[in-house]
């Protein structure tokens, strides 16, 4: 069993080797027509470094959108959290699972992957200060990602694709949502086009010379996943959408949960990959941390890219058709390859940021470096409050629940969805607000507007998300499912109830949900503010 | 720093810490890859190892075949099941929106429980001892099973299957 499911993987993966291949030699072969103009850049004021004027366009549309897509998936947060506490069930049942839909794909997708782009164009143009070799191409990409976008939004929103944002056939959605997710991927191949074209004449016009940044080392690994990514993702969503228009008879439901998580998981290493380049970049920003061996954090990312992409089993542990031998092989063997990269950025960072701190003199004791670090700085907390969000909350549940045992008692259940509000909310997406902190005023000139909220909204966010992830996986332990609208089951045929311990979880979840959807509606009105503010950074 | 060229060799070995480190990390990333392989030669909890293929109407058959054969009655509309002593072989479907049918077992014998769906792909979630197995149309799972304590078993829906999702349930018994 399994051996024909293996084998078409394998022939799929021929064909993306090979265009991954030819995109990589077309970078290096792209001729610039023009060369860049010295006066399309300043100098910035916070970093010393040149930066790339007329990219700062390019770097707001994409903000905007990543930001008006964290609003809606907080809206759509709100419906949802509130409708699976038994206490107050705001939404009807349909309502709840389109809300549930959104949430995932505003937040997963949208949100995550325009502010991803967002912090490529940052990185190449206002870290290393190339030109935008493509800037044309770049708005066709934000063209196509913007129309993709809509698209699922507004089929999604009108009950065309109540489906999750896994889309798991036979479960179909209107031909719509596939054509608009495929649209959208396009559009991201195309930033990462440009990510590399940039570097690529970046290298050829002597803009950099010698080795990465370690910060931009970091987003080009995470750019690099992502060419492996979308080639799954089309793999399998070109073949559905075929499917939604009556083109293609049968979908192999394992073939698709396979390639769905070779795409799905390496999303979440592009994360990964960006998010710990923003630690690092915000480090030294904002304490003027160094890394401590190159070398070990850039093998630390090579290990990303070769091992990741392969170890996307775990998602299927409890699946049929593969054996466990092979489940066994590449959760165990691949994954933990990556684990161990994870491990060494868990020592290399926050050991840059106490090294930085005992630099500037708080050298009593054991913690006082801790004491005296910047707190107040929301760039610098939000970046400690996501490490310790995703090391302790997200990673290490991650690796328990993907061995192959615990799997049984851990999957679909809210201990898979408490792990990866650990992994992608209070590690990637607070990293990313982190960030912002900083892209803005260097990208953009602006200054960051409601200062005194941005101070807290760290503080309400990651704790608030750490605090509701934690207890959905406890709770999660006494079974509590994921994506369901009536754990109280008034309407099925078997009644059953809970271990009653479960209330008590549900209304601290309540807490933890309520300072996260404050913190995160802040963190929009803050970034949002900046973007339009007048006022410019001396 | 992370944001400037490093120097030009960067090239150089790790700290003593950092070598410690690496190798504590290394060293616990070999002991989980160990545990899957070790839990399968002596554990008794592991995912289940065998699959065949098929079809949904060629698994509905079956299933439709096992009930007739043993049903002993019904609850809740739904076919109860109680097998002789000497049969093995038992059958359970994932239909939207019902899991079919309500099974009795017997403590401490060892069956093999095929599961598979009708239609869309299920979770099949026993509480409340908390045990989650997939259940995907095309498929048919043989899980190798023995039930260690009597009771009430409930089972529910947890993969997300279409609109009446939450109203999916089951049950087995076991005494
Ligand atoms: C702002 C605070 C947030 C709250 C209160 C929140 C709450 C929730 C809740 C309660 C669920 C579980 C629904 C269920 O299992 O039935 C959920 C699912 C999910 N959330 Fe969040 N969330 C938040 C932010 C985010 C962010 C920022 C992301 C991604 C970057 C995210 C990604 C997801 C995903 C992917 C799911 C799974 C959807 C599915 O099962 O199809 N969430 N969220
Ligand atoms: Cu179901
Ligand atoms: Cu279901």
């Amino acid at each position: 069993m399994g051996g024909y499911v293996e084998s078409a993987v394998w022939l799929a993966y021929g064909p993306m080797a090979l265009v991954f291949f030819l995109s990589l030699v077309a970078a290096f072969y792209y001729k610039p027509k023009w060369v860049g103009d010295p006066s399309e850049f300043r100098v910035c004021s916070i970093t010393g470094m040149k930066v790339h004027i007329p990219a700062g366009s390019l770097i707001k549309a994409n903000l905007w959108m990543a930001f008006l897509f964290l609003a809606l998936g907080g809206v759509m947060a709100f419906g949802v959290a509130f409708t699976r506490w038994p206490v107050v069930h705001l939404l009807p049942d349909t309502l709840f699972y389109r809300a549930l839909t959104m949430h995932g794909l505003a937040m997963l997708v949208f949100w995550i992957v325009w502010f991803e782009v967002a912090l490529m164009y940052f990185t190449i143009t206002s870290i290393i200060g190339a030109r935008l070799a493509a800037i044309r191409t770049a708005w066709i990409a934000f063209g196509l990602m913007l129309g993709g976008s809509l698209v699922v939004v507004l089929t999604v929103l009108t009950g065309n694709a109540d489906i999750m944002f896994t889309s798991y056939p036979p479960l179909m959605a209107h031909q719509w949502y596939y054509w608009g997710i495929l649209v959208f991927a396009v559009g991201a191949f195309f930033a990462c086009a440009v990510y590399y074209v940039t570097m690529a004449v970046a290298f050829r016009e002597k803009v950099i010379t010698g080795s990465l940044p370690l910060g931009v080392y970091g987003m080009s690994a995470g750019v690099t996943i992502t060419l492996l990514t979308l080639f799954h993702g089309a793999v399998f969503y070109f073949p559905t959408w075929l499917w939604s228009m009556g083109l293609f008879q049968n979908i192999d439901v394992v073939i698709y949960r396979l390639i769905f998580w070779a795409f799905g998981h390496s999303s979440q290493q592009i994360n990964v990959c960006m998010m710990i380049a923003c630690w690092y970049m915000v480090g030294t920003l904002s304490i003027g941390s160094k890394p401590l061996n190159e070398k070990l954090c850039r093998t630390a990312y090579v290990l990303y890219i070769l091992f990741i992409c392969i170890a996307s089993e775990h998602h299927l542990l409890v699946d049929p058709a593969i054996s466990p031998a092979h489940k066994a092989f590449n959760t165990g063997y691949f994954m933990h390859m990556a684990v161990l990269a994870s491990m060494i950025h868990a020592l290399a960072v926050p050991a840059s940021y106490e090294i930085a701190l005992r630099k500037k003199g708080y050298t009593q004791g054991l913690f006082e470096w801790l004491k005296k670090a910047p707190w107040s700085n929301p760039a610098f907390s939000a970046s400690c409050l996501s490490i310790v969000g995703f090391g302790w909350v997200g990673g290490i549940t991650g690796v328990t629940f993907g061995t192959e045992q615990l799997n049984i008692i851990s999957h679909n259940t809210w201990r898979m969805t408490g792990h990866f509000h650990g992994t992608v909310v209070a590690g990637t997406s607070l990293a990313f607000m982190s960030m912002t902190y900083y892209m803005i005023p260097i990208a953009l000139k602006k200054e960051i507007a409601f200062p005194s909220l941005a101070k807290i909204q760290p503080w309400l966010f990651g704790p608030g998300v750490i605090l509701f992830a934690v207890t959905m996986m406890f709770i999660g332990g006494f079974g509590i499912p994921r994506r369901h609208w009536d754990i109280t089951f008034s309407e099925a045929a078997f009644s059953f109830s809970f271990n009653p311990i479960v209330s008590v979880g549900f209304i601290i979840c309540a807490i933890g949900w309520t300072m996260a959807i404050i913190g995160g509606l802040s963190f929009v009105v803050i970034a949002i503010g900046s973007l339009l503010n007048d006022k410019e950074v001396e | 720093m992370s944001l400037y060229t490093p120097e030009k060799h960067w090239w150089k070995p790790m700290d003593r810490e950092e070598m410690i480190w690496v190798t504590i990390a290394f060293i616990w990333c070999q002991l989980i890859t160990f545990i899957m392989p070790f839990s399968h030669a002596y554990g008794k909890h592991n995912p289940p190892a065998v699959t065949s293929k098929a079809s949904t109407a060629e698994y509905g058959a079956k299933v439709d075949k096992f009930i007739a054969e043993n049903k002993t009655g019904e609850e809740a509309g739904v076919a109860v099941v109680e097998v002789k002593p000497e049969v093995k072989e038992i059958y359970i479907v994932g239909r939207s929106y019902q899991w079919e049918p309500v099974l009795k077992l017997q403590q401490g014998k060892e069956y093999i429980l095929h599961l598979s769906s009708g239609d869309y792909e299920h979770g099949m979630s026993i509480q409340p001892m908390n045990m989650n197995i997939m259940a995907l149309p095309g498929y048919d799972y043989h899980l190798r099973i023995t039930p260690d304590q009597a009771g009430e078993y409930f089972i529910i829906c947890n993969e997300f299957c279409g609109a009446g999702h939450h109203m999916m349930t089951g049950k087995i018994y076991v005494s």
